[in-house]
Formats: C-alpha cells, structure tokens, sequence
C-alpha cells in the first residue's frame, strides 16, 4: 500500500507514471486501485465527460482526434484525457486496441493522456471500470474527459449512464428512416454527428436523423428514466415532468469532415450549448445522481453475486446445475433450491 | 475480484512502410491473452514512450524493417528509463543483422527475433517473464 500512496501524492503533483500506474490498478480492481478510488472521490465530478459512440468505421477515434485538439486550441486551453475502449475477445480474452492509430496529432502535448482500453467482457460498449478510470482521470484535474465506445450496433447504451454529453457519430449510407426511429442508440444522443461530410448520401443520412428528431426529441428525459434499483427512493416531485418550465434540449444534427476539421467548429458549439443547457438546469445534477445510482446498483450486483457464491458449497451447486440439465427441475426451482439453501 | 492482463505496446519506430509483421506479431499476442496496443506506422522514439507510458505497459515490442535499428532502439529505451519505466520489457523484431544483435542485447533489449521465429515462442518467452 506504500506504493500507492506514494502514486497519489505524485498523481496529484501531475506525475504521468505515477497516474498511469494509478490507472492500472484501477483497471485490475486491485486492492491498491479501490484504496485509490476512496482516496481520490472526494476530488471527483467535476470533468465534463464526453461520450462519442456510433457503429465501427464511423470515424469515431479520428473524431476524437480532430476534436481535442480544437478543444485545446480555446482560450483556456483545457487539459483533457481520452479513454478509449476496443473489444476483448470472447474467447482469448486478449484485445487488439488500435484506437492511438488514428490520434497520432496529439503526441507530444502535455495537456492530453490519451488511455487505450479493453472491454474485458463487458457487453455495453465500455468496461465495467471504465467509469472509475475516469473518475480517477476526474480528480487528476482533467477539465474534459472523452470517452471512446467499441464500435457499437443498437444497443450498446451504457455511454448514457457515464458520459454528460453523448455524441453519436453516423456516416452516410446509415439506412433508411426505419432504423432511425428504432430504439437504442440514437434515443441517447445529445448531438448527432455525420461524419465523412465529403461522401455521397450525406443530405439523406442527415435528412433521416432530422425527421426522426421531428417525430419526437429523446432530449434529456432519457436517461433519468433509466431504471434502477433506487428509483423506489424518487420522491414524486423530482421525477421528469414535461412541464412548461422544463426546458427541453433537441440534438442537434452536426456535420463533419474529421480527417479535415470541417465542422468542428460547430461540433464545438453544441458540445458548449449542451453543457450550458445542463448547467442552466438540473441536468447536470441529475446526471451525477443517476450515474451514481447506477454505478451503485453494479457494485450491490457484483458483490451479493460474489459474497453468495463464496458460501455456498461447490456439490450443493453441482447438484442443482445437473438436475437442471437432466430436466429434473426448471431453473426456477433450481434457483428456489439454491436460495433455500442454508 | 483483481484481473490483471499482460499489456504490450507494438510500435514501428522509422521510416518503413512494412507492418505485416508487426500485426501478425500483435494477433498472436491478442490470441494469447494479452492486451496489445497497436499505434501504426512511422512512429518517433518520443511518440513510442509516450504511449508505453500513458498505456502503463509491460512489455513494448519494435518491429523495425528499415536498418535503424541501432539509432532508434538505443533512444527507445533511454526514454523508457527516463519515464521512470525501467522495468519494461523490450523485444524486437524485423530484419536486423545477426552482428548487430549483441550490441542491442547489451542496450536493453531482452530479445530479437527475427524471420523465422515461431510466434509461439514470442508468446511463451513474454509469458515466462510474467509468470509470478
């Protein structure tokens, strides 16, 4: 535990090893790394994350590129930091992340930390410690915090639970209306990106996302609506309300070329207009309380799933498990069994 | 519950164009087990310790096909020491001529390997360092 410590005084200080190994640990759900996150949460929520999400071959991570360094280019130069996730394979278990290939204009400046990492089984689009790298990220003074998916088809949405603004990048030739009114993914999206701008089909892509919004504007009600195992606490009053005054946020439809920062400027614009928007209201605070509900409800999962495992005896479950198989019980009564169990 | 995996950076310092190498290197990696971070073509030894050290890497593998290899590997590994990261293994790879190899041996280079190697050996010597 001596490292770590040291590691935090040093994380703290801006050390890049010292947050790298900080990371790591993090990552690895090491003891270390849960010490770390209790040291450093007092100093987190105060980054505002980013996610940017769409199917593979979008452009996502050459948007991400694009789009830290004309962050960076603001008056106030923002430190930011990129996690960015790949899939690991379901078999191996090992990953090929090649995110760094496309981000290669941002070597070389200090305000960025760009982190590579795998899903390592986890089905939504991030890892399941993808949200406590960017807390650490968070209290390291990262002012912004992009956050990369796998490519994602329909439903990877976990990005909803973690990012304050949610990009979702599209190329042209992204189907008809009817896949834009599917649930899923585009219910998420803050800002809705058309990439590769120079290709044909683009005025069709955009026009299809644009009708889809008209229908109806996911805006922010989305996520609040999420479930989880808190909303029993909601009071009534502090539910979502169309009401009047609530002000409501309609995505806008950005186009862009990120191989030639056309656009950016504008993707720029809404990512601030949004912010603002969430400021304003309790966007932000919510977000926060949503998040950490969430966050919660994996860690209660997590644990009761590991603690119940830990006391119950490998014949009692053998014995279940073949039954099950051998027809004998319905995996209703076999979990009846293994509840029952004392 | 800890889950550690074996995290390696395969880079291509210089100026060739020739990367079949380093991604079948970086497949038989993945197939392992391991998480490899790919970062492309022509690649400064800056931009190479740059990414071991914001990717907290183990071991950092260089395919290098152009003849520099006594030039850039050297600075490699100096910048990884000045990282404070002393302890990464470096292995390399390509066409690097057998008389060159002590030299690169003795500058911190654990392994090379070159045409002719059996991924399957790559893996288990990478394996091996990290048994513990």
């Amino acid at each position: 535990m001596t490292d770590i410590q040291q590691y935090l005084e040093k994380l703290r200080a801006g050390d890049k090893l010292a947050l790298s190994r900080v990371l790591t640990h993090v990552e690895n759900n090491t003891p270390e790394g849960i010490f770390a996150l209790e040291t450093l949460f007092p100093q987190t929520g105060r980054a505002h994350m980013i996610g940017i999400t769409g199917s593979p071959g979008t452009g996502k991570s050459t948007l991400v590129n694009s789009l830290a360094m004309h962050l960076r280019k603001k008056p106030e130069s923002p430190r930011i930091a990129i996690i960015a996730v790949d899939p690991s394979s379901p078999y191996s278990g090992g990953a090929l992340l090649g995110d760094r290939v496309r981000m290669r204009d941002l070597h070389g400046d200090r305000g960025i930390f760009i982190r590579s990492m795998a899903s390592r089984g986890a089905l939504g689009g991030l890892s399941h410690r993808t949200a406590a790298l960017a807390q650490v990220l968070d209290a390291a003074g990262f002012e912004i915090i992009l956050i990369e998916t796998v490519g994602a088809g329909q439903s990877e949405v976990e990005i909803a639970s973690l990012a304050h603004t949610v990009i979702v990048v599209e190329a042209p030739g992204m189907g008809d209306e009817i896949q834009a009114i599917k649930a899923g993914i585009l219910e998420i999206a803050n800002i809705l990106v058309v990439n590769k701008a120079d290709r044909p089909g683009v005025e069709n892509s955009t026009r299809a996302l644009r009708a889809m919004l008209q229908m109806a504007h996911p805006g922010d009600y989305m996520p609040m609506a999420r479930k989880h195992l808190f909303n029993a606490l909601e009071s009534p009053t502090t539910a979502p309300e169309q009401s009047q005054e609530t002000e409501i946020w309609m995505p806008p439809v950005v186009q862009t070329i990120a191989t030639e920062g056309n656009g950016l400027d504008e993707l720029m614009q809404a990512i601030e207009d949004h912010l603002a928007y969430l400021k304003r209201g309790q966007g932000w605070a919510m977000r926060d309380k949503e998040n950490l509900a969430l966050e919660m409800e994996g860690l209660i999962r997590e644990h009761l799933t590991q603690r119940w495992l830990a006391q119950m005896p490998e014949a009692r479950l053998e014995e279940v498990m073949l039954a099950l198989q051998q027809r004998k019980i319905s995996p209703h009564q076999a979990l009846e069994k293994l509840l029952t169990y004392n | 519950m800890p889950d550690k995996k074996i995290r390696v950076l395969i880079a291509k310092p210089g100026l060739d164009g020739h990367d079949r190498g380093a991604k079948v290197i970086a497949r038989v990696l993945r197939d392992a087990g391991m998480e490899v971070i790919y970062t492309g073509l022509r690649q400064t030894p800056e931009m190479i310790a740059e990414a071991a050290l914001q990717e907290d890497v183990d071991v950092v593998g260089l395919s290098i096909l152009s003849g520099a290899h006594n030039a850039l590997i050297p600075q490699i590994i100096e910048k990884l020491r000045q990282n404070g990261q002393d302890d990464v293994m470096v292995f390399a790879g390509g066409i690097i001529p057998k008389t060159d190899i002590p030299a690169l041996l003795s500058a911190g280079v654990k392994a090379v390997y070159g045409p002719g190697t059996s991924t399957q050996k790559v893996c288990e010597d990478i394996q091996a360092a990290f048994a513990s």
